[in-house]
């Protein structure tokens, strides 16, 4: 039994190997994708080229240029000469935001009289602006401080913040989880699916049907190698999170280890399921990039937040794996939990399991009656 | 059961909700018989031979191949049967070797007997020079007697056949019944299916289905005999009538 296995584990490793598209989607893919949210997609803001509309040019506001740029999130591309100018920078794309300082900076400031900062952002992209703003309101804020040198205003209430678990607000915390899931499941589901209705496409599943092989060694056959290959691809993705963009490991690897495990054998019995629905492999490619990975990528909370998605939506995220495994991923890695933390994930993560074999199992019957 | 029969079929029926594609088709197949599946596309051919080979549950009926009963023992069965299928059923990104090495191996094969068949099959073929070459590089008359000449690796009682010669010129299909004969001078039975009518007259006995019934079971000459007609081809024009 096992030697029967082992042959036919082999030959699937033949098929990887001399497949192309296949070494790209199982090693390419990974890579680029980590590199891709790594360094491309970020939240976070260094040089972000900002341009001055400064009317009071006199000290105080000279400091303050000098206070923004210390942070070394801005950069002053240029200070305007008049407020018509003001919107050129942004249309062209290279201003992210305006400081325009009011007359009489100096004055007022000591003075104790309020100030008004105008400042404008460029909306059409509402994520940076967020931030950029958000940067600008902390270095107004801390410039204030310094300068007046009064840490007990008593008519200011100042809130401390403090982020667990990711002081730095590193956006490596939030993509390193969100693409492991989304690569283990590209691999197992999408690949597995795509095997196995080759098999049916080019008729050699039959062959394999007729012969004395039970259909759940077939499958096994199949799937043993691409749940290997993506346990290691889930590995290179956390070593390359721990090394280059210094996420953590917090709790216990061995549990860590196991609930990728755990994930693949969902993933696999999804592409399983999925392959039991197709005849052709175009017909599995495309239910496993609209059916998976789309709703993965946008539903899971990777992306976008779950709790703040319209009601349909989120309970359309409630039902996909991803999910799940990213809400462990993240309480493993980055907040060190235990077991009897994630209990609950697991347990829909098992279910689910268990569904997709069930009706995969139930497929495979109505098709041999 | 007699020690000769080898396939022996009463009343199969297969229903897919109220469509009869096999209805009620009974007949016997001798050890050593090469038996012919006449029919259009769609006359019920490859179901009934999915019944045979257990790839698909009769919905009625009883069914013996190899001695065992298609309902219960269809495990046993696929331990003694070959099939092969008119898509080729090799894989084209593995070489030559690596195919019967898969093929022997998933039929249970020793590592010994494997390289026996191995170099067997190769020189059998004269394919001793691209023994090491992927399969999508051979001609297809090549695939073609190779897959199946590795359908019968594990040494079947009985091998079946489903439009093994579909899309192939006359020339490589004339070569590729000399080897089904070879394979039945050993004692092996051939079941295949065919709508090549020319084909048909190399059979030793042929059924022909119309409508998922058998319309004749008998050889190629005293069907024509029987009526009256001067080829395969006009035999099955009449019945089909």
């Amino acid at each position: 039994m096992f030697k029967v296995l082992l042959a036919f584990i082999r030959k699937e490793f033949y098929h990887i190997l001399r497949d192309k598209r296949t070494l790209l989607i199982l090693f390419g893919m990974p890579l680029a994708q980590v590199l891709i949210f790594g360094y491309a997609v970020t939240n976070e803001f260094n040089d972000a080229e900002i341009d001055i509309m400064d009317y009071a040019k006199d000290e105080t506001s000279e400091q303050y240029i000098n206070h923004l740029q210390s942070s070394g999130n801005f950069i002053v591309r240029r200070v305007l000469g008049s407020p018509n100018e003001m919107e050129e920078g942004m249309k062209a794309g290279k201003a992210k935001l305006v400081v325009s300082i009011p007359d009489n900076f100096s004055e007022d400031f000591y003075a104790g009289n309020s100030i008004q900062i105008q400042v404008i952002t460029d909306g059409s992209d509402p994520n940076n602006a967020n931030t950029l703003v958000q940067y600008l309101t902390e270095m107004t804020q801390s410039f204030q401080r310094q300068k007046r040198n009064e840490p007990t205003d008593p008519y200011t209430i100042n809130v401390a913040s403090r982020m667990l678990y990711n002081p730095q607000l590193a956006s490596a915390y939030n993509f390193v989880p969100g693409t492991i899931a989304l690569i283990l499941l590209i691999i197992c589901a999408m690949l597995t699916s795509l095997t196995i209705a080759k098999e049916k496409e080019i008729g050699t599943m039959e062959i394999l049907l007729v012969s004395p092989l039970s259909p759940l060694l077939i499958i096994l056959g199949k799937v043993a190698p691409y749940a290997l290959l993506s346990f290691v691809n889930a590995i290179v993705v956390i070593l390359i999170g721990f090394f280059v963009f210094d996420v953590p490991v917090l709790g216990s690897t061995l549990l860590l280890l196991s609930m990728c495990f755990l994930y693949v054998f969902t993933a696999l019995s999804l592409g399983i399921l999925i392959s039991t629905t197709v005849k052709t492999q175009q017909e599995a490619m495309m239910k496993s990039l609209m059916g998976l990975m789309m709703p993965s990528m946008l539903l899971s909370g990777f992306i976008f937040p779950l709790a703040s998605m319209p009601v349909v939506l989120e309970y359309i995220g409630k039902i996909i794996p991803a999910t799940y495994f990213i809400r462990i991923l993240k309480g493993v890695m980055l907040r060190g939990v235990g077991l009897n933390f994630i209990l609950f994930e697991i347990a829909v993560l098992l279910a689910m399991t268990l569904g997709f074999l069930f009706l995969s199992w139930r497929n495979f019957k109505i098709r041999l009656e | 059961m007699s020690e000769t029969k080898v396939i022996e079929v009463a009343g199969l029926t297969k229903k897919f909700g109220d469509f009869k594609a096999v209805d009620n088709i009974s007949f016997e197949v001798e050890k050593g018989e090469i038996f012919g599946f006449l029919g259009a596309n769609g006359a019920g051919k490859t179901t009934a031979m999915r019944m045979l080979t257990g790839l698909s549950k009769p919905s009625s009926g009883k069914g013996k191949v190899a001695g065992f009963d298609v309902l219960k023992e269809s495990e046993r069965i696929k331990e003694r049967i070959g099939y092969m299928s008119q898509k080729f059923s090799l894989y084209e990104d593995l070489t030559v070797k690596e195919n019967i090495r898969f093929y022997g191996g998933i039929y249970g094969l020793s590592r010994q007997q494997i390289q026996t068949k191995t170099s067997h099959i190769l020189e059998e073929l004269n394919l001793d020079q691209v023994g090491t070459k992927l399969v999508k590089s051979l001609p297809l008359g090549w695939k073609q007697r190779l897959a199946f000449a590795v359908s019968m690796v594990h040494e079947p009682e009985i091998v079946f056949l489903d439009e093994p010669t579909g899309g192939v010129d006359p020339m490589v299909r004339r070569q590729f019944w000399e080897a089904i004969y070879q394979a039945a001078e050993l004692g092996r039975t051939i079941f295949v299916t065919t709508h090549y009518m020319d084909e048909a007259e190399y059979c030793d006995r042929i059924s022909i289905m119309v409508a998922g019934k058998i319309k004749a079971l008998d050889s190629p000459d005293k069907l024509k005999d029987q009526f009256e007609a001067g080829s395969m081809d006009e035999v099955f024009l009449k019945l089909a009538r």
